[in-house]
């Protein structure tokens, strides 16, 4: 009896002197479409990391007798119009699509943070910066990393630059919105007042106060950035083939619509969960991270 | 009006400044020799050194410039390698395959966004909301150029109902344009819709919310006209200001729809330049594209002040 009385105490106490930091956790892990984002996303980011090991036949051995073999015995996702494994090429795609989405997202944290911080707290610069901006976001998203990715030849590393110039804008102007208010605030007034530096008002008051918006936008763009990986290679300008990628191996499956359509529906598939559960995290993370929607709802 | 209407017009003089200053670059950023590289691999140099001089690659940068916005100013966007025609004519020529499925495809966007968001907001939480942004998630997560491949798989391929890709135009055969448009149409507004039903039905909620709603509430209006004349008028607002990003969002998948439906639109036009490295034509192609989305953009703006006259004071 006494226990139970110290127990719902010593939880009383631990709640109230809860870091806000684990408190969010906590409640990103109560989130049902969070969590939901997060298996999905975790199935597709666990494959793709453990391709070396879960896959037994190279994705490029050709074997021409077992060309067109359905999902199921000895194959578990099939085989291509060359007899390769369908499984070894949908798992090492996962594996291209998550290091394209990963670096696209590396990219967009720092250079988009750097740009919209600055544009954002030097006025002086916030025009042209601005105007740049603008005008890398007035061409379509995908248009202009077809065109980049065509520019500078088709490879891994050039379509993760193209997504880059493509994104980083907007990633940009996010920072660089909830930086202009920030700035305008009382606490950040008082840190000039109390005389501290350009670089330690952005990075100790500033910066960790817009991080919200800026997480919720980097966990779309992974899903955008895979989207584009794939769109691009489905038209033929990402990784060179025969490198295996979802978009690829989709675009090859074309031709063999009516007798093999599974080459075309598993990456599909795969694709689609991929995108679906970054979405659930992104509105998962928006629903906790941004108080503001947060009063609303 | 007028002076907010040609402030908005003035703005979009340095972006678009700075777009054609990017589509320049583009060309210039080619690693190795441009012309080497758009001549492709089996060039005598004889060869590389005629298309050298016939695309200005041989003079220094700023004349080359200077010919570039002399040109433009003139409405010459360059010439296509491939074509052998202007940039501006073959676009034109391919322009109005490319607006006709965009169209369908905003009119589909539309119908489908705004009537899945008022029907989720009115009926918040339950089933149908949830059944309806299921769906909303499905569509803004599911790839156009899957979905497309689905439908061709499934009512071309195994049904037989719609032809699998070729185009019909309009003019010659409004049925026929309808069995060759309607499946890019539908797999290149699902993802629009997407965003759409999620925007109208926050957007309502908030206006359901309003006092001014209550109040045509208590006086004894009927529920239709409150919803329709009252509520929607209000969370129209912002649908409209999306519409920019929707016609962009649009475009953008125009290019992958066309090139998978095999439709001879703008979209097409630029994947083939891409793949043949035809890059003025790719330079030109681009820069009108995102010349067009500007000034689309615009017109959206001013639409906006328009309607919500709160834009105007500001």
């Amino acid at each position: 009896m006494s226990d139970a009385a110290a127990s719902i105490d010593a939880e009383g106490i631990a709640l109230k002197r809860e870091h806000p930091a684990r408190a969010t956790i906590k409640r990103l892990f109560r989130h049902r479409l969070f969590m939901t984002g997060l298996v999905l996303f975790l199935i597709i980011a666990v494959t793709a990391i453990l391709a070396p090991w879960i896959t037994d036949v190279d994705p490029n051995r050709l074997s021409m007798r077992n060309k067109f073999k359905p999902p199921g015995e000895g194959w578990i996702f099939g085989t291509d119009s060359f007899g390769r494994s369908l499984w070894s090429r949908v798992v090492w795609g996962a594996q291209l699509s998550m290091l394209i989405g990963a670096s696209v997202v590396a990219l967009n944290a720092v250079f988009g943070i750097l740009i919209g911080a600055a544009a954002g707290y030097f006025r002086r610069i916030d025009n042209l910066l601005m105007r740049i901006n603008d005008a890398l976001m007035a061409f379509p998203a995908i248009l202009l990393a077809i065109a980049v990715t065509s520019v500078l030849g088709p490879s891994t590393f050039n379509v993760i630059l193209a997504l880059g110039i493509v994104y980083i804008p907007r990633t940009a102007r996010i920072v660089r919105s909830s930086v202009i208010v920030l700035r305008e605030m009382e606490f950040v007034q008082a840190a000039v007042a109390a005389g501290a530096g350009h670089w330690r008002i952005l990075t100790r008051h500033i910066l960790p106060n817009a991080m919200a918006p800026v997480i919720v936008q980097l966990s779309f763009l992974f899903a955008f950035a895979v989207l584009s990986e794939a769109t691009l290679s489905f038209l033929g300008v990402g990784a060179v083939p025969p490198t295996p990628t979802w978009g690829n191996i989709m675009s090859e499956g074309r031709d063999f619509m009516r007798e093999a359509p599974w080459i075309i529906t598993i990456p599909g598939i795969a694709l689609m969960i991929t995108v679906m559960g970054l979405n659930f995290l992104g509105d998962g993370l928006r629903d906790v991270l941004d108080p503001r929607l947060r009063i609303q709802q | 009006m007028i002076l907010v209407a040609l402030r908005r017009l003035l703005s979009a003089i340095p972006v678009l400044f700075i777009v054609s200053l990017i589509s320049f670059g583009l060309m210039r950023l080619i690693p190795g020799d441009p012309a080497a590289a758009i001549a492709g691999t089996s060039a005598t140099p004889a060869q590389i050194e005629q298309l050298r001089r016939d695309l200005g690659l041989d003079e220094p940068v700023i004349l080359q410039l200077l010919h570039y916005y002399q040109g433009l100013l003139q409405g010459d966007f360059g010439k296509s390698l491939l074509l052998g025609k202007g940039v501006l004519a073959a676009t034109m020529e391919r322009l109005p395959v490319t607006i006709g499925l965009s169209l369908y495809a905003l009119v589909l966007t539309l119908l489908i966004g705004v009537t899945s968001g008022i029907i989720a907001a009115l009926r918040q939480n339950t089933w149908v909301d949830q059944v309806a942004m299921m769906i909303a998630m499905l569509g803004i997560s599911i790839p156009n150029f899957f979905l497309g491949l689905l439908m061709i798989i499934f009512f071309a391929v195994q049904l037989g109902w719609l032809p699998s890709g070729g185009y019909i135009p309009f003019s010659q055969d409004p049925i026929g344009w309808l069995r060759s448009t309607t499946m890019p149409a539908i797999s290149l507004a699902l993802l629009q819709a997407g965003l759409l039903a999620r925007i109208t039905r926050s957007g309502m909620l908030e206006v359901l919310r309003q006092d001014y709603v209550r109040t045509a509430r208590a006086k004894g209006l009927p529920e239709r006209q409150v919803i329709l004349k009252h509520a929607l008028a209000n969370a129209l607002i912002p649908i409209v200001t999306v519409i920019g990003i929707i016609i962009s969002l649009l475009l953008s998948g125009a290019v992958v729809t066309e090139a998978l439906f095999s439709l001879p639109g703008m979209g097409q036009l630029l994947t083939q330049a891409v793949l043949s490295r035809d890059y003025p034509m790719v330079q030109g192609g681009l820069l009108l594209v995102t010349t067009f989305l500007v000034v689309v953009n615009v017109l959206v703006d001013i639409l906006y002040a328009l309607i919500d006259p709160r834009v105007r004071y500001e």
